[in-house]
């Protein structure tokens, strides 16, 4: 609050604005919708040298507000969003397609589509070409419900043909769909952009007629283009597809080689680990424990048992080889100042025991194998493990004290 | 209108009509015995003052509008203000004799009318050579377009251009580029020997007539009451009768999208008497509303300042000779004397009494308040003593909350009605699209708004804050004595406090710079700073405002002193 006793129409409508944004950002619907109501009047002035004007305003706290006022109901806000199509033409096909988002939301998927269809058939002289972009995106999502459509019908096909019944107007009906679908979903991934749902739903399309050469070329062109933006999930997308082709585990894992680069802490790095260890390769199996080792960094991996048995698996095949121990060693390296504290502590150990055993062995063994049958990890566990006379766990302790010196050579 | 006769005195056709219908020749003034029953004159119906006519009357059928001068758009605004202030209590004098007269002697000296040449046959001649030339080939006259800046300017259509581009005679040009037949001579001519007619400028004619009158009203009330929106100012165009069309750049003219500013509203009232040859005012006297001593009194009460406080005011009035008769009444022309803020001054003098008891220097105010609290808790008989720093809680409470609301309704303040302003005739459907939308958006999110109802219009009011000596709890203040502060010296009460400080050494040439003394928070106390907010706030008005008052009565209360000893620090002893 200032002290000026001077104002103008401007700095009234700037004031009214803050308070609104005070209110939106306290959830205060009732308040915001109180200082909108005397905001509203400036769409009588120009502000046509405004980077926002009052219409664009008035669109986005109005949507906000009618969306979440308890008071406000669907058919309300549908309504106020067509009288935001009429004020700003440039913005014509953007408020549609919010529009369109919202009523998705609400489950009101028909509603949406009519919508949809309504904008794709806009045209409004040179403002059309302008907002290309936006009237791609509106055929993007006509083309994805569409294929929603297309996936209702192919259920009551296949429900119908559990039933011995077949019915050939679904079966018209949905490769109707499909056309429309395919057609519009093509074109949008032909864009550098993020379309993941789109992606995956063409793919679905295209692997269900059987077109699985279109298919592995958009998820190639997806996860490789370098004109598209990095993403992990195209190559999830990719290798997945792979996988279900039943290609060779060559392809599989150079698939995912580039997503342990982007993402090493993907719960993909399990499968990528567990194909890369058995490989005749030494590179592979190299890279391998890079792999899980790398996965292990991160906490959200701490107590997953799965990850720990890969590691101690192939560390357990290496100590017993006594070969590539350097290999361990390498890996180690930046790890030895942190890894104890982080992962083998006694707390942890006692943890471990006490929530998952199968979780406790494992890491206790690449405790052992790390640290020395001297570690407090270790101790604990096989200690605890031998006490309630678990086979598995006198194995571990004989296996730890036969190869105890390995940890002197890999730490020194 | 239709009298055709010559005037016997000058043998011209020029007739208007006076008061009482009768009818007078414009060129010579000669008022002759024949009258004529007020003829509906199609717009003006109840005015005082003489209807304007040009030679021919013709009238524009377009959409049943009328020609009409800018002054009488002004004229009409005079009145339902006048009108306004009578319903607050004003005397009725003040509309039939006072502002009337004002204003007709502003229209002769401004040439608009009541003379020789009136400014409609400036605008025929205009019109004229301008039909005769392409508009844009002139470039030391601004063109149309530059009268309308863009920025006022609707959507984003050029199409603004294209019709301020077709000038033609004024006769006929009436809705293009405005409604009123001189609009674009308004905005055009240098005015500066003219004193052109502005909205604000009306607010000066009802603050002078005030004035003349002596009426109990300072300039920040009455501009506070125009905020509110108890005098017609905001919107007041859409009073105007139906055939009195506005567009274009009489937008410009009577639309106001600001405040009224206190500055520019005296300002022009002074330039406005001295313009209008005026005599002195009547004799601002003791028993007057606006002398210092009155207007005090009402302050101290409002900033619920303890009654004894009224002595140690008059005295410092006294003393500086600012209760003067001479020096409060206006003489215009006379530039040293009578330019006085009568509210601002007595704010000023409470300010300056408070700094001389209380020194108001983030200490000592805080020990006499412990003194006195101390005072109050052992002995409760004799009434209490006034704490400063109990009054300083109680009033920065009430004032915080009415600061709160008074930010809220500054953000909420309403600028639009309903009658639609539109540049041009083709822009007016759009016009009236929009202020659909904007009806129905209000009823949409006005019905979210819970029960939140916009407030009726609040009565007018005096006091802004008020205190009544009935609340048990304490919070009024004007029954306190001032005890704790005051001491026995030699038969006479004095201050405790011995010190001074003044806010400035040395007071700015108000020719160079425009003021007096300049005001930065941060080099004075926080005390005083509360103390300039708490009547920033009464008269709606800056600090530095206030500020500069309490500077100026300084220097005339320390003057001597001043100029005895030039010393470098600031701090004087009494």
């Amino acid at each position: 609050s200032s002290n000026e006793h001077k104002l103008n129409f401007t700095k009234s409508k700037e004031a009214c604005l803050s308070y609104i944004q005070d209110a939106l950002l306290q959830k205060q619907w009732k308040r915001a919708a109180e200082f909108l109501t005397c905001y509203v009047e400036a769409l009588e002035k120009d502000y046509s040298r405004e980077h926002i004007g009052p219409s664009e305003m008035i669109w986005r706290i109005g949507t906000e507000i009618l969306w979440h006022h308890s008071q406000s109901s669907m058919k309300e806000f549908s309504c106020f969003m067509e009288q935001m199509k009429t004020l700003g033409v440039k913005r014509y096909l953007k408020v549609c397609l919010e529009h369109v988002f919202h009523l998705l939301c609400n489950g009101q998927i028909d509603e949406a589509y009519q919508n949809l269809s309504l904008a794709e058939s806009w045209r409004f002289g040179e403002q059309t070409a302008i907002q290309d972009k936006e009237m791609k995106l509106i055929q993007a999502y006509r083309g994805l419900l569409d294929y929603h459509n297309w996936s209702k019908q192919k259920n009551i096909l296949l429900e119908h043909g559990e039933d011995g019944f077949s019915d050939l107007a679904v079966e018209q009906e949905m490769h109707g769909y499909f056309r429309k679908a395919a057609v519009n979903l093509k074109e949008i991934i032909k864009i550098p952009g993020v379309w993941d749902v789109f992606v995956k739903c063409y793919v679905d399309l295209l692997e269900f007629y059987g077109d699985h050469n279109e298919a592995r070329q958009v998820l190639n062109e997806y996860a490789y283009n370098s004109k598209f933006p990095a993403n992990p999930n195209a190559h999830v997308y990719l290798y997945q597809f792979l996988k279900r082709q039943g290609e060779s585990k060559k392809s599989l894992i150079s698939a995912l080689k580039i997503l342990h680069d982007i993402v090493p802490s993907h719960e993909l790095m399990i499968d990528f680990n567990t194909m890369l260890q058995k490989s005749k390769k030494r590179k592979k199996r190299r890279l391998g424990l890079e792999v899980i080792f790398t996965a292990l960094d991160y906490a959200g991996w701490k107590e997953n048992a799965k990850a720990w048995s890969c590691l101690a698996r192939q560390m357990k095949q290496i100590v017993i080889s006594e070969k590539h121990l350097d290999w361990i060693k390498q890996e180690w390296n930046s790890r030895k100042d942190w890894w104890p504290a982080f992962h083998f502590s006694r707390y942890l150990a006692k943890r471990n025991w006490q929530e998952n055993k199968s979780l406790s062995y494992e890491k206790a063994l690449v405790a052992g194998i790390l640290l020395g049958k001297d570690c407090k990890y270790f101790k604990y566990v096989s200690h605890q493990g031998c006490k309630a006379q678990l086979k598995r766990f006198r194995m571990l302790k004989k296996f730890v004290n036969r190869h105890n010196l390995v940890y002197l050579r890999i730490s020194g | 209108r239709d009298f055709n006769e010559r005037c016997a005195q000058c043998s011209e056709v020029n007739w208007g009509l006076t008061d009482g219908g009768g009818f007078y020749c414009r060129s010579c003034h000669n008022v002759i015995e024949r009258t004529r029953e007020v003829v509906n004159t199609d717009f003006i119906t109840n005015s005082r003052v003489q209807t304007i006519s040009k030679g021919s009357k013709k009238q524009e059928k377009n959409e049943g509008g009328c020609e009409w001068y800018v002054c009488e758009g002004f004229q009409l605004v005079l009145k339902k203000q006048v009108e306004a202030l009578e319903a607050l209590g004003v005397h009725p004098q003040m509309k039939d004799e006072i502002l009337c007269n004002f204003w007709r002697c502003y229209l002769q000296k401004s040439k608009q009318a009541y003379c020789k040449r009136p400014a409609a046959e400036a605008v025929k001649a205009l019109s004229v050579c301008e039909s005769s030339t392409d508009v844009d080939s002139d470039p030391e006259r601004p063109s149309l377009l530059d009268l309308l800046s863009l920025s006022e300017s609707e959507g984003d259509l050029q199409t603004d251009c294209s019709f301020a581009s077709s000038v033609s005679k004024v006769s006929e040009s009436t809705s293009v580029c405005s409604g009123s037949v001189d609009g674009s001579l308004y905005l055009m001519k240098n005015q500066k020997e003219k004193l052109r007619m502005t909205m604000p400028m009306t607010l000066s004619f009802c603050y002078m007539a005030l004035l003349w009158m002596r009426e109990p009203i300072t300039l920040s009330e009455f501009l506070r009451f125009v905020v509110e929106g108890h005098i017609p100012y905001l919107n007041v165009f859409q009073h105007f009768p139906e055939k009195m069309k506005l567009c274009g750049l009489d937008l410009k003219i009577f639309c106001v999208e600001s405040w009224p500013v206190y500055e520019e509203v005296f300002n022009k009232m002074h330039e406005l008497a001295a313009f209008l040859d005026l005599p002195r005012f009547p004799d601002i006297t003791e028993s007057c509303f606006l002398h210092p001593d009155m207007l005090c009194m009402k302050y101290l009460m409002e900033a619920n300042l303890p009654d004894e406080l009224h002595n140690w005011t008059c005295r410092v009035v006294k003393k500086i000779g600012i209760g003067e008769v001479d020096f409060l009444t206006l003489t215009p022309g006379n530039k040293s004397t009578g330019r006085v803020k009568y509210d601002v001054l007595a704010a000023a003098v409470i300010v300056v009494v408070l700094k001389l008891l209380f020194l108001l220097d983030d200490h000592y105010e805080w020990l006499l308040s412990e003194f006195a609290e101390e005072r109050n808790k052992n002995n409760t008989e004799g009434g209490p003593y006034f704490e400063f720093k109990r009054w300083y809680e109680v009033v920065k409470h009430s004032l915080d909350v009415k600061q709160k609301k008074l930010d809220e309704e500054r953000a909420k303040y309403l600028w639009r009605c309903e009658k639609p302003l539109f540049y041009s005739i083709n822009k007016k459907s759009k016009v009236l699209k929009r202020r659909q939308m904007v009806v129905n958006l209000q009823n949409q999110f006005g019905k979210l708004s819970g029960s939140v109802q916009r407030a009726e219009k609040p009565n007018p009011s005096s006091f802004q804050l008020s205190w009544s000596e009935e609340n048990t709890d304490g919070s009024c203040f004007h029954g306190h004595s001032l005890k704790g502060v005051l001491q026995e010296k030699r038969g006479f009460l004095t201050p405790v406090n011995p010190d001074y400080w003044l806010c400035t050494v040395k007071l700015c040439n108000e020719r160079l710079c425009g003021h007096l003394a300049h005001y930065r928070e941060v080099e004075f106390p926080q005390t005083y700073h509360f103390v300039l907010g708490l009547f920033s706030f009464l008269l709606r008005i800056q600090p530095s405002c206030i500020h500069e008052e309490v500077c100026m009565i300084e220097h005339k209360l320390f003057n001597k002193k001043l100029y005895k000893k030039l010393k470098y620090n600031t701090v004087l002893r009494k």
